[in-house]
């Protein structure tokens, strides 16, 4: 599914990602955490290829497709989804409208025809209860005027609707209180095909009670330091990331 | 995204064709003789001579008006012809089977076909061509619901008192530079009756071609709708890709008399020039409209085209209760310049208004917003609300609000909004790492930011007016 290999990547001239390895089969959720300023959020934008991240070397490649050589919207249409921290508004243009040309995109790829607009409502209904969001979501702007916690069940509702192979959840679980965490890790988990993967950035453990990680990652300073299974999750609840030592203490400074 | 964003903007021109039709144009220049010329050919009555003429001279002594914010260079008047037409329309084809299948393909190729079985259901077209109408479809049914809608230089020959009440009262002669200008040597354009307590039972357009070189078009469009009716007119507006400037100066006026309403769209589309600012038209036009007691008039428009735009639909609001709307988009990128906004005048009491102005600037373009709200003494109880947006896309572009505000009564209310924005990285990464290319992200903003003045479009129109701006934003990205 996905290969990364040796990555390297700075913003604005500043190493963030230091050589970071990780595979990612088929169906596997893959969880990563780590302190602040470890480079979690940079990577799904590396990842995502967001402009202004910029790849110094290293090679990622997704389903045998090398990944660095598409832009943004390739990228997606090859089914890497990401799920924002911080969904930004899109005045005037309604959720429905956006996603319905988000899906025509991803099936136009799939060599599949579009879906009509009552194919398409049909389905966003279906997405939209799952995340129990209220149907009139559909037809306001864009993350326009939503909560903290309607935004992450929105990106949760298009991560549905689109179907993509590789989901990257940046700290979906910031700022949402025990039910909204609930609703967003049953719509995860209501993806996991066993064809599906996930990586799951998150800085607390919490969420991991809910969408159960095959593997857990520590990044530490722009590397994995650290992997294992559930219960290293479980150790850094704990104790905190103190155990990392010299390489934790080198990513605060 | 600055890049991006230019090559999306990198957009073609669709309706820059010319096409070859034989024209019997004016040499250029302009004097009494050829004002008495074009007066002859159209074999008008001799008070209309008359009224050009004193316009004429009151032009010779005013000055062009400098205080836009635009820049272009002088304009020599002595260049350009003031009048052409096609030579197929010397002999007045009586009937659709008569016009130059050369003029019709001009139509067709602009998406607007005049044979009525292929139009739009519901909208009668008047096309003019440089300065003559070409055709006008759907008369037969409109008069039978007594609705007038001819060229004016029709009217004048049949109805000559409607027009000669009617004419120059919403916009006087001498109201400014270009309206003095157009009322001397203007050469055609629509005229619309609307009897009272009739609905007009559907859509009124005219489609404005410049098609000749050196020309200039002089339109004038009159609509009267008398007591409690109502109409919706949509003007539309294209002329071939050219390196010369050309003028467009019209003049409309509109009088909604108690009781009636009236929906003005305009799609102006122009020529805007190439991206280093050479050629395109200058767009300098006078629209007003006069409301009397329970009136209401309302303007939309979406401007896309032009190299310079200087016009500023506006409302009288004469009668108590009257109400006057202006919804506008102003599109512009590369060297584009506009300078638009509205005038509400409020004079009788109660009297509304609503403004809503959506800038959108890329490229090098220059987007001004100006607009006057008066509150007269009589105005007890007027209200106004005023929204203008500014949306920047890239870095090298401009957006200005020159917003005037003058209230003589103390009961008056006057609310003013404000805001600019840009079209952000970070929303063009959200639409693409949902799989919309940047093209289709940055259309999708921008109409999203268009969205309250595009559904007072009519229906048909509205399609047409998103998919323009698409057109129009092509290669604009950054």
């Amino acid at each position: 599914m996905l290969s990364i290999k040796n990555l390297h990547a700075s913003v604005e001239e500043k190493n963030i990602i230091k050589g970071l390895n990780l595979e990612v089969k088929p169906g596997e959720v893959h969880a990563i955490m780590g302190p602040n300023g470890a480079g979690k959020s940079t990577l799904g934008y590396v990842l995502s290829g967001r402009e202004g991240y910029e790849v110094s070397d290293g090679e990622v490649s997704l389903n045998g497709k090398d990944l660095l050589e598409l832009e943004v919207e390739e990228r997606a249409r090859e089914g890497l989804f990401l799920a924002f921290q911080y969904p930004v508004e899109i005045p005037g243009v309604s959720n429905m409208e956006f996603m319905k040309e988000s899906v025509n995109a991803m099936r136009e790829q799939r060599g599949e025809e579009p879906l009509t607009a009552a194919e398409f409502l049909k389905k966003a209904k279906e997405a939209c209860k799952q995340v129990q969001l209220p149907l009139d979501f559909l037809k306001r702007g864009v993350n326009e005027g939503f909560s903290g916690g309607e935004k992450k069940r929105n990106e949760i509702m298009q991560m549905i609707l689109l179907e993509p192979k590789l989901c990257i959840l940046d700290e979906s679980d910031s700022g949402l209180d025990v039910d909204a965490l609930q609703v967003v890790a049953d719509g995860v988990n209501s993806q996991r095909d066993g064809e599906r993967s996930f990586i799951v950035v998150t800085h607390y453990q919490r969420l991991l009670d809910y969408i159960k990680p095959d593997f857990v990652h520590i990044l530490a300073d722009g590397k994995i330091v650290k992997s294992g299974d559930a219960s290293l999750a479980l150790e850094v609840e704990k104790s905190g990331y103190a155990f990392l030592g010299k390489a934790y203490e080198e990513a605060e400074a | 995204m600055s890049e991006q964003i230019e090559q999306a903007l990198d957009r073609k021109y669709e309706a820059g064709f010319y096409s070859e039709i034989e024209s019997e144009t004016f040499e250029s220049g302009l004097d009494e003789s050829v004002i008495r010329r074009i007066s002859a050919m159209k074999n008008e009555p001799e008070w209309m001579l008359e009224w050009r003429l004193k316009s004429y001279h009151a032009w010779l002594e005013m000055e062009e008006p400098d205080w836009a914010h635009v820049d272009y260079p002088k304009i020599d008047y002595q260049a350009i012809s003031y009048y052409s037409a096609p030579k197929s329309m010397k002999d007045k084809p009586k009937s659709l089977d008569e016009v130059d299948p050369e003029l019709l393909r001009t139509y067709e190729k602009l998406g607007i076909p005049l044979h009525e079985q292929e139009m739009l259901a519901g909208v009668a077209v008047d096309a003019v061509f440089d300065s003559v109408s070409v055709v006008t479809t759907f008369r037969d049914k409109l008069e039978e619901a007594g609705v007038i809608f001819c060229p004016i230089s029709e009217a004048l020959q049949k109805y000559p008192d409607l027009v000669k009440k009617y004419i120059g009262s919403v916009v006087p002669r001498t109201d400014n530079y270009f309206a003095a200008l157009n009322s001397a040597v203007f050469t055609d354009g629509s005229f619309v009756y609307i009897p009272k307590g009739t609905r007009c039972p559907m859509e009124l357009s005219t489609y404005f071609r410049i098609n000749e070189m050196n020309t200039g078009q002089f339109e004038r469009t009159l609509i009267v709708a008398d007591e409690g009716s109502y109409v919706s007119y949509l003007e539309g507006c294209t002329a071939p890709q050219r390196d010369e400037n050309q003028l467009h100066a019209a003049v409309v006026e509109l009088v909604a008399m108690d009781d009636a309403q009236i929906k003005y769209s305009t799609v102006q589309n122009w020529y805007p020039g190439d991206e280093n600012g050479k050629g395109g038209i200058y767009n300098f036009v006078t629209k007003r409209g006069v409301a009397h007691t329970n009136a209401k008039i309302s303007w939309t428009q979406v401007e896309t085209g032009s190299a310079v735009t200087w016009k500023y639909p506006s409302c009288v609001l004469k009668g108590d209760n009257s109400v006057g709307e202006f919804y506008s988009v102003a599109l512009t990128r590369g060297r584009q310049q506009a300078d638009t906004g509205t005038k509400m005048i409020h004079v009788g009491k109660n009297t509304k208004s609503t403004i809503i102005s959506k800038g959108i600037s890329a490229g090098n373009s220059n987007n001004a917003y100006r607009g006057l709200v008066q509150m007269g003494p009589r105005a007890d109880g007027a209200r106004n609300f005023t929204e203008c947006d500014s949306l920047l896309i890239g870095d090298k572009c401009g957006a200005h609000t020159f917003p005037y505000i003058e209230s003589r009564n103390p009961s008056a209310i006057v609310e003013h909004e404000a805001t600019t924005s840009k079209v952000s990285d970070e929303q063009l990464f959200l639409c693409q790492q949902r799989g919309l290319d940047t093209e289709k992200a940055v259309s999708m903003i921008v109409n999203g930011f268009c969205k309250e003045v595009f559904k007072e479009l009519p229906m048909e129109f509205a399609v047409e007016a998103g998919k323009l701006l698409e057109i129009s934003l092509e290669g604009s990205v950054g």
